[in-house]
């Protein structure tokens, strides 16, 4: 189907299912109950699920395909997301234009960083992406918000005020962004007995550009091109042997993940109009490094998966603080239920910097081939069972 | 959330509504018969505290959330009752706000707008808060206070000392209690100017980001209203952890008098550098060179140890004030903590109190009937005295204390002196002055959301 | 020119950080071929030792004292360090106020130890490992290691002042006649860290130990194959590089109060460092500190400032980004190194 093979096809209605009932599998719990706190399913945080999933997928087409590592790319996100607020504020709330300028502009940027960049590999590569991305950062921050020329507004974000000029903004459209009158932030519950879920326009936007990028990202990996990347993977030297020119190639594949960077940033804009400088600094990039090795790096469907995993810890386990430990810990008798608490507390709440650490370590040194390898294990293990105990090899990351 | 479109998404949503019979269809934050977003129908009414829990400013958050729970104690009628018993407003019974009995959700900021505002939207959307409150920065209480703006909400500021939270940035649905860059710079000139002399030459070091600014611009035009020259303003990147390059070139600068704009982990380092190039034993132009650091706070004052002795500042309330609303207050936070409570500490747990008086004194928790009970409403027994809630602008004017570091501290709590009370009068100024915004901010119009 | 020189000195001194954390990030990949993330948190391991040092000398016993009240009004507790009690109130003091140099005889064997348990524990099993799979896992570390400390100490930044004597500022221009004052501490650590430099240095050109690390990290192979145990040799020299950072950071503790996160902001600065100096190379990590230090000083003068506003925000990576382009391996590194 789509041009794809079986194995793709199905994948891709995997992550199709996956996506469109996101807010059935979020809420697997009732609200009101106490593991309510568990629940991921309300629109800010599957917008970001996504959101990062889109980033994460284009981060992959350059460090999984061709093994650079980039640790810039957090500058495109951020420019995508200037690109899509400041369309917000001259023209109008209409999410297209605003994504279709910050996938240009991110890709602009992309073309002039990586070809600078590209002239060099290795770390050398991976210093210059990160010195290029830290400056943008800086000058978003501090130079570019003076009030003489005020590109970014600093520390607190660009964002659209009232006297801002909103060219085509025209009355009975909604002050937020929107999809051709269709409010990104509209919002339709849903109840069934104790549980609630909700099905949010912004979210389905994101959804579906998943999809679409999540369709091109396979086109990709089983292109001549993506084997042409692969190429500059394994062995750039003998690539060139053979006559055939990297850069052109490690260009396209950069430019590429820029863009989806873009779209990402466009994305978390059209959601939520503010734009923030420390969506570039070393630390986001750092973030999408991170989310792609833990998913699992050169596989379709690990970056994704690394995404959910380190945003659903960011957003569910900071927010889990001592009186509601104090409630899980209930049915203990009070010497035990503090005791618990004790142990418990160091790890969650302001501590989830510390689990996040420890889980980082945790999967790197046991699953080197990210989340990916755990599931490839345990799907093996269960295939396995009862059969004749000689599998024991090792799992090649899927693709 | 503010802004939804009914017929549309259900045009959209049918395939997916279809399978679901039992379903009640609602929109979010929009339930039949609610008027504004997260209504609390049960007994119960949620509110957010948004602060940082990791970062540098993981502590004042820490001391932040304590006062929050302690606010949350005393509304539910648990404890002693803190300010409320001192509080001129009667409302508060300790019943709870409106009967229903208080919850809170908790929630990281990690000083920053994104994180930040995704931690409030949580809240908003899958909690359920009514109002959200905290925070440690200027540039995360803007944003946010956007966001709750849009989504129709109540914003009760915490720590936020840029003149933008209520200037150019002001929301119908934001509120600040802190005082600002201008009222520090109001309050501290004419101290210094006792103290120093009207002659003086002053070199600012200023954190390069929108805080640093507005504090730089609104403390070297006090001081230089008084006779105080500007030699040289010098940006800092916010990054910055040694200033050593930064300090070295004020030795030979002419200056007699270094203004740090700066606050947390650079005030602390900035301070230490400057001591330790031996800033204060030097004499230039004839007269002792001095420090002043604008904005001072006891956690910062903390840090920077034995630096801070004898150096002028300014802050929003100090434990060791005597008036009865702060001595119930130290009482019941040392009680239960073992420590006395920061200014940070102080504002979040007076503005928990104002918000649950509003909405009990309007009936409702209806962001614009809050918003109109807390416009222009006066009130005493919070500490810092008599304090207006102006109308034009949602900033609190009360007085600001000039503090000094104390040169023989008893205990380690105890390292800032109050030198002088400001009194209100003294740092009032108009709704328009050319630094918050001038003629052309405006609140806009109170948002119940949904 | 008095301006200029002091921003050589405060160039020289910052240089001074960067150039012994970028040497013990080198000698971990020289030797182990192993990207260690975690080498900032070692450095901020370095500046907490110093305050344990200082808090456990202040471990202090409580005397009621009814003639003064605390914030609650009750009898104040009067707090005395058991030092005071045990050596006399001036001895006591004195060795309070001596913590931070006492605490680098506690900071050596605590860093090799830390570094030797995180060599055999962890970074033995990422020889062979991906670089990605190391930066992943040492970052990890990191972030383990400064929340722990978070746990502990907090988040504020804590005062650790240096001893009485050494406070205060001193005329370094005094022999050229010329009136330069510069903060005493700093030209210790300046001091202090050229010795470590030297020290380290000598130990690898010097001694029959720092030959054959030298051969192995030329030729890890060829040297296992002659019989010696080049691994035991690379896990010591992991132990060195950790006490180097820790060094570091020890005596910075009174230059900037020592914070959780002082690693992190020094670690992506480092790694520029390294890579500038060029991966591999010793003498390029030192004198690629000290330049980007002198550089960085320079560019946040008010005339730097004033000519590219902004210029002291982004100078080390715009310097980092030239000399990339223009020396393909930075000042001094060699050929085939991390370039795959």
């Amino acid at each position: 189907m789509l041009g794809l093979n079986n194995k793709d096809t199905k994948l891709l209605i995997v992550v199709a299912v996956l996506t469109l009932l996101a807010p059935f599998i979020l809420n697997p719990f009732p609200a009101g109950s106490a593991m309510a706190q568990f629940n991921a399913g309300y629109p800010d945080l599957m917008q970001r699920f996504v959101i990062f999933g889109i980033f994460a997928i284009g981060f992959n087409i350059l460090f999984g395909l061709t093994g650079y590592l980039s640790f810039g790319h957090a500058a495109f996100l951020g420019i995508g997301s200037y690109a899509a607020v400041w369309i917000f504020k001259l023209f109008t709330y209409n999410v297209v234009p605003a994504i279709a300028l910050a996938v240009i502009m991110a890709g602009l940027f992309s073309v002039i960083i990586g070809y600078v960049s590209l002239r060099r590999s290795g770390i050398y590569f991976s210093i210059l992406t990160l010195a290029f991305a830290q400056m943008s950062f800086a000058l978003a921050y501090s130079v570019l918000s003076n009030p003489k020329f005020n590109l970014t507004n600093g520390e607190t974000g660009l964002q659209v005020y009232a006297d801002d000029l909103q060219m085509f903004h025209r009355e009975g459209l909604p002050d937020l962004p929107h999809l051709f009158g269709l409010s990104m932030r509209s919002t339709y519950n849903l109840d069934i007995g104790a549980w609630s879920f909700s099905f949010n326009a912004g979210y389905y936007l994101c959804a579906v550009v998943l999809m679409l990028v999540f369709y091109l990202s396979i086109r990709i990996f089983r292109s001549p091109f993506g084997l042409m990347l692969r190429a500059i993977k394994s062995n750039q030297t003998r690539m060139s042997y053979t006559g055939l020119n990297p850069r052109p190639h490690t260009l396209a594949a950069f430019v590429i993940s820029g863009m989806y960077a873009g779209l990402a940033g466009g994305l978390m804009a059209a959601m939520d109009p503010l734009a923030g400088a420390e969506r570039m600094q070393w630390t986001a990039s750092g973030e999408v490094v991170l989310m792609t090795i833990l998913g699992g790096t050169g596989t379709l469907i690990g970056p994704v998966l690394g995404a959910g995993f380190i945003k659903y810890f960011e957003n569910i386990f900071s927010k889990i603080n001592d009186s509601i430990l104090h409630e899980w810990f209930a049915f203990l008798p009070d010497g035990l239920e503090n005791f618990m608490v004790f142990i418990v507390h160091p790890f969650v709440g302001k501590g989830w910097h510390l689990t996040l650490g420890i889980l980082f370590m945790l999967v790197v040194i046991f699953l080197p081939g990210g989340l990916v390898e755990g599931g490839q294990r345990i799907g093996k293990w269960i295939k396995n069972r009862g059969k004749a105990k000689d599998s024991g090899a090792t799992t090649e990351p899927a693709e | 959330m503010s802004k939804s479109n009914f017929t549309r998404r259900g045009v959209l949503k049918t395939g997916a509504v279809a399978g679901a019979g039992l379903a009640l269809p609602t929109i979010f934050t929009a339930q039949s018969g609610h008027a504004f977003t997260n209504d609390p129908t049960g007994g119960t009414v949620t509110l957010g505290f948004n602060v940082p829990q990791t970062g540098a400013y993981a502590d004042e958050g820490a001391d932040e959330l304590r006062a929050y729970k302690l606010a949350v104690e005393h509304l539910n009628g648990e404890g002693d009752g803190g300010m409320l018993n001192t509080f001129t407003s009667k409302e508060l019974q300790g019943n709870g706000i409106l009967g229903k009995k208080v919850e809170y959700v908790t929630g990281d900021t990690q000083t920053k707008s994104d994180a930040a505002r995704a931690s409030a939207k949580s809240m908003i959307e899958k909690d359920g808060a009514v109002m959200i409150t905290g925070g440690s920065s200027s540039g995360v209480a803007i944003a946010v206070q956007g966001l709750c703006q849009e989504a129709g909400v109540i914003f009760m500021a915490g720590l936020t000392h840029s003149n933008d939270t209520t200037g150019k940035d002001r929301k119908a649905n934001g509120f600040r209690h802190f005082f600002n860059g201008y009222m520090s710079g109001a309050a501290l000139a004419p101290v210094l100017k006792n103290i120093y002399g009207d002659d003086r030459k002053a070199y600012h070091l200023t954190a390069d980001y929108t805080w640093g600014w507005t504090q730089q611009e609104s403390i070297a035009a006090a001081t230089e209203a008084l006779g105080w020259e500007t030699v040289n303003n010098v940006l800092t990147p916010l990054a910055s952890t040694d200033f050593s390059s930064y300090i070295a070139p004020v030795l030979n600068s002419g200056a007699d008098v270094l203004v740090l704009n700066h606050y947390g982990g650079n005030m602390v380092n900035s301070l230490t550098n400057a001591v330790q190039f031996g800033l204060r034993e030097k004499v230039v132009n004839g007269k002792d060179f001095e420090i002043v650091v604008p904005l001072y706070s006891r956690l910062m004052a903390k840090g920077a140890g034995a630096n801070v002795k004898g150096i002028h500042g300014s802050t929003n309330w100090h434990w060791s004030l005597q008036d009865e609303g702060s001595k119930a207050f130290v009482k019941s936070f040392g009680t239960k903590y073992g420590f006395p409570p920061s200014q940070a500490a102080h504002t979040c747990y007076v503005q928990t109190l104002l918000y649950a008086d509003a909405v009990t004194r309007a009936g409702s928790f209806a962001p614009c009937a809050v918003v109109e009970a807390l416009e222009g409403f006066e009130f005493d027994g919070l500490g810092n005295g008599k304090t207006l809630y102006r109308a034009e602008d949602h900033q609190c004017f009360k007085d600001v204390l000039v503090v000094r570091g104390k040169e023989n501290p008893t205990s380690e709590f105890d390292l800032l002196e109050v030198v002088e009370v400001t009194p209100a009068a003294q740092v009032t100024y108009a709704p328009d002055h050319a630094m918050f915004g001038g003629a052309d901010a405006s609140l806009g119009e109170c948002n119940n959301g949904a | 020119m008095d301006g200029l020189i002091l921003q050589i000195l405060n160039g020289l001194d910052k240089g001074s950080a960067y150039a012994l954390i970028a040497l013990g990030l080198t000698l971990i990949f020289g030797t182990l071929g192993v990207v260690n993330f975690a080498h900032g948190a070692l450095f901020m391991i370095g500046a907490f030792c110093a305050v344990t040092i200082s808090k456990i000398l202040n471990i202090s016993y409580e005397v009621i004292d009814p003639n003064q009240t605390d914030f609650l009004g009750n009898p104040l507790k009067v707090k005395t360090p058991y030092v005071e009690s045990w050596f006399g109130p001036e001895m006591g003091a004195s060795i309070i106020d001596w913590s931070v140099p006492l605490a680098i005889l506690l900071t050596i064997p605590v860093m090799m130890l830390i570094g030797l348990i995180m060599e055999r524990g962890l970074i033995k099993h990422f020889y062979n490992r991906e670089h990605a799979d190391q930066i992943l896992v040492t970052f990890g570390l990191a972030i383990v290691l400064q929340e722990i400390i978070k746990y502990y100490f907090g988040a504020n930044p804590i005062q650790t002042p240096p001893p009485e004597a050494l406070q205060g500022v001193a005329n370094v221009g005094a022999a050229i006649g010329m009136d330069l004052p510069y903060p005493i501490w700093r030209i210790v650590y300046f001091c202090f860290s050229l010795g470590i430099i030297g020290a380290v240095f000598a130990f690898l050109q010097f001694t029959t130990f720092g030959m054959v690390v030298r051969a192995g990290m030329a030729d890890r192979e060829t040297v296992g194959l002659l019989g010696i145990n080049i691994d035991r040799r690379f896990t010591i020299m992991f132990a060195i590089a950790a006490a180097v950072a820790g060094l570091a950071g020890v005596m910075y503790a009174p230059i900037n109060p020592p914070n959780y996160h002082m690693g992190m902001d020094f670690l992506v600065l480092s790694f520029v460092v390294v890579v500038v100096g060029g991966m591999g190379s010793l003498p390029g990590a030192v004198l690629a500190g000290f330049m980007l230090g002198i550089l960085e000083s320079f560019a946040s003068t008010t005339w730097a400032t004033t000519t590219l506003p902004g210029i002291n925000q982004i100078i080390i990576y715009l310097v980092a980004i030239i000399v990339l382009l223009t020396r393909p391996r930075g000042l001094m590194g060699r050929k085939g190194v991390m370039e795959e």
